[in-house]
């Protein structure tokens, strides 16, 4: 079923418009934060209305689009930002990051490399890498054009200074092209060396009004120390269904008395490996060998 | 030998209020300069257009810089006077709360400006700032606790801490002990008289407390109305005040 | 060493009906190295305003103040407060320090002012401590608690801790004990062996005529009073 009331992909032609202008602009300055005129959008702040414009403004009737939720297909968000699409924009949808030419994610990079191409959209909450630290717009505005980031540093220092490592582990800030820091979105960290590659990554932010991006191959370097350098760490353990060792995993809570499984938290790659025979430690047994 | 501040001319308005009027004076390596004066005299509006962080009117405000020598402040691009606002200067505040990040330790309060300077080491950072806290008598075993949990008088040594860490050549310092109890007072007033003499800073600070100056400055500038009045040596402008207002300021003090 | 010529000061009392006070005129004097001159006269006379104002704590109305090559009178703050480090020691009657700091290093401090190392300072400060009968154990502590005595036995001391080729002493042996009198007349002889050019205030006669070559009638310089 198609809304005909609204326009290809629920945005008007001149919104998409200012939006294309902002993200050729982000894309034109690597990791620079393009203030871009967020509209109101038929769901919440915080349920994606800053990826969703952007998806809506790059969409083509000749697309096929895949939105992820922490690596998976089938979880709320993802559903629902597929079938606002479906709807209003009537595009072919699938699974399968191999097959899809635009992804929209939330806080994950899909393990399968991305090709050329293909355009990954995040959600971005907070799109200000400084705010905790100085949460003044203006200064952090002016720390960005001056290159001022020795703050960035004293928040991976209190990391250290407290936990004896940094333990920032989501929305690692990193350094784009030797220039912008910038926030990755509360991609984990595991993530971060796969930012580049050769996809063109977008990020839209909504409630904050921003939008910035990295062409593809762009060189991210996630920021440390000299004696502490960055570590893309994971859950020291292989997937239970397929069996993977080098893939990003969920702890799932299988009952109330300690009993747990770790699993691949990016479904289509972890379903992708079974079809192909690989097993995990916890798959289901056989039935005939 | 150049002058290492040398303020020319320094005037500024707010609206039809004169903020400071015509103010000259030249601050030489080493020494320490009082500026004193009642409430709304204009000492910390000339303060802050010495320390850049208010355009005056009128005038320069020409430092010797390490690199480039003598330049003037205000015609020096943003980014110019940020990066010698967080190297070769220093800003106390009187309000320890304005001058430190509450939300972040001790130490990364003092280390913050040798990583905006490009320190990348932590355990380097770390030993400097455990260094130069013990040099304001913080002990290191609070070195990971937050300002929050600091006294008056600790906060105030640790924002002397974050400023110096960097070897600053001037410190500008707005009221540093107000606020204090007297005897926290004494303390930082010891300690400021040693590092200024340590590290041959010089020092420009803005206080109505004539004690102040007298145990900190070498040299005195009496303001009113927005006027530099008297200028001179401390001991000199106090025990023989000859402008009337100075007189009167001298004379109103409490003996103890 | 020190040459005075023709100085004269008054102080306007602005919040007074800006009542104009001279208190001296036509003061001329000069001292030579290794010699110390006494400033006599009575209570009033202007023996302090003098000193004062060779120390360059009072502002010379007119007149030349040349201490070394410094014209006192005339010179920037900055050139006094080097003549001060390096050149000119003043011994008032009042300690003035900053409270806490340890007696060895307020009286250590002139030797560091003026260059010294710290071992330097600390080695002369213990040693004039000693001489002026300071107990060592009080040495660690801040001369704020310290008797009127004592107080003015830890200024003497830091007065002399530098070798200042020029001296001021106002008063250097009131309130002491026969003892501690001679050996501050012993360091006064001692500055003067090496060629300091001292001027003193001393009202205990005996003192002046143990260490002084010459006196010197401030009464002489008071402006005759307006009837």
């Amino acid at each position: 079923m198609t809304d005909q009331a609204y326009n290809f992909a629920y945005l008007d032609e001149q919104t998409k418009r200012m939006i294309r202008r902002a993200l050729l602009k982000a894309l034109a300055v690597p990791g620079y934060q393009v203030p871009f005129a967020s509209r109101e959008m038929p769901m919440p702040y915080g349920w994606g209305t800053g990826g969703v414009q952007v998806t809506a403004a790059c969409l083509t009737p000749e697309d096929r689009l895949k939105v992820i939720d922490q690596g998976a297909d089938d979880t709320t968000n993802a559903v629902s930002i597929r079938k606002f699409f479906e709807r209003t924009a009537e595009v072919e949808t699938t699974e399968h990051t191999a097959e899809a030419s635009v992804i929209q994610t939330r806080h994950r990079i899909p393990e399968q490399p991305l090709e050329e191409g293909q355009i990954l959209v995040y959600q971005v909450p907070i799109p200000e890498p400084l705010r905790f630290l100085e949460p003044r717009e203006t200064e952090t505005r002016k720390m960005h054009a001056l290159e001022e980031y020795g703050l960035m540093h004293v928040k991976l220092y209190e990391d250290i200074a407290h936990n004896g490592a940094i333990s920032t582990a989501y929305a690692y800030p990193v350094k784009v092209e030797g220039r912008y820091v910038m926030d990755p979105s509360p991609i984990p960290k595991f993530d971060n060396p796969k930012l580049e590659n050769a996809a063109i990554q977008l990020f839209g932010a909504g409630r904050e009004q921003r939008i910035y991006a990295l062409p593809p191959h762009t060189k991210v370097v996630s920021l440390d120390f000299e004696d502490h350098p960055f570590e893309a760490s994971k859950a020291d353990h292989a997937c239970d269904l397929c069996g993977c060792g080098t893939s990003y995993l969920d702890e799932v809570i299988t009952d109330d008395a300690g009993g747990r499984m770790f699993v691949c938290s990016d479904t289509d790659f972890c379903a992708t490996r079974q079809a192909q025979g690989h097993r995990g430690a916890l798959s289901p047994q056989e039935e005939y060998a | 030998m150049t002058p290492l501040l040398s303020v020319q001319g320094v005037t500024k308005h707010y609206g039809a209020r004169l903020g400071c009027g015509n103010v000259n004076f030249d601050l030489w390596p080493g020494e320490v300069m009082g500026i004193v004066g009642e409430s709304g005299s204009g000492k910390s509006t000339l303060l802050s257009c010495l320390s850049g962080q208010l355009a005056p009117d009128a005038g320069k405000v020409v430092f010797d810089t390490r690199a480039e020598g003598p330049r003037d402040v205000l015609t020096m691009s943003e980014p110019e006077r940020r990066m010698l606002a967080r190297t070769d200067w220093a800003f106390v505040h009187q309000n320890a709360r304005d001058g430190l990040r509450m939300g972040v330790s001790a130490g990364g309060n003092v280390g913050e400006r040798l990583m905006a300077v490009g320190a990348r080491n932590y355990a380097d950072i770390r030993a400097q700032a455990i260094d130069w806290l013990g040099r304001v008598e913080i002990t290191e075993d609070r070195v990971d606790d937050r300002p929050r949990a600091f006294s008056g008088g600790m906060q105030q040594r640790l924002q002397i801490a974050r400023n110096l860490v960097t070897g600053p050549r001037l410190v500008f310092m707005d009221e540093p002990t107000g606020g204090l109890d007297v005897s926290v007072q004494a303390r930082l007033l010891d300690l400021l008289r040693g590092l200024v003499r340590e590290m041959g800073l010089s020092a420009v600070i803005v206080t109505h407390d004539l004690a102040v100056v007298r145990l900190l400055a070498d040299r005195l500038m009496v303001m009113k109305g927005g006027h530099v009045v008297e200028t001179g040596l401390t001991d000199q402008v106090l025990d023989d005040p000859q402008h009337g207002y100075t007189q009167l300021l001298v004379s109103s003090v409490l003996q103890v | 060493m020190i040459r005075i010529s023709d100085v004269s000061k008054s102080f306007v009392l602005h919040n007074q009906g800006s009542a104009v006070i001279p208190v001296m005129e036509g003061a001329s004097l000069s001292v030579a190295p290794g010699e110390c001159v006494a400033l006599v006269g009575n209570s009033g006379a202007g023996k302090s305003t003098l000193m004062r104002m060779i120390y360059g704590n009072y502002l010379a109305g007119a007149g030349l103040i040349m201490v070394g090559d410094v014209d006192v009178a005339r010179a920037e703050p900055r050139e006094i407060l080097t003549l001060r480090r390096e050149v000119l020691g003043y011994v008032s009657q009042f300690l003035r320090v900053v409270p806490r700091v340890p007696t060895l290093e307020v009286v250590a401090e002139p030797v560091l002012a003026a260059g010294g190392s710290a071992e330097a300072g600390e080695a002369r400060a213990r040693e004039l401590l000693a001489r002026l009968n300071i107990p060592e154990r009080l040495w660690s502590l801040s001369p704020t608690t310290f008797s009127g005595g004592e107080q003015q036995r830890v200024n003497i001391a830091r007065g002399f801790a530098h070798g200042f080729p020029a001296l001021l002493l106002d008063e250097p042996t009131a309130s002491l004990d026969a003892t501690n009198r001679a050996v501050v007349l012993e360091l006064i002889a001692e500055a003067k062996a090496r060629g300091a050019a001292i001027i003193g205030i001393f009202h205990d006669a005996e003192a002046r005529e143990a260490v002084c070559d010459r006196e010197i009638d401030v009464s002489g310089f008071t402006p005759a009073r307006a009837a």
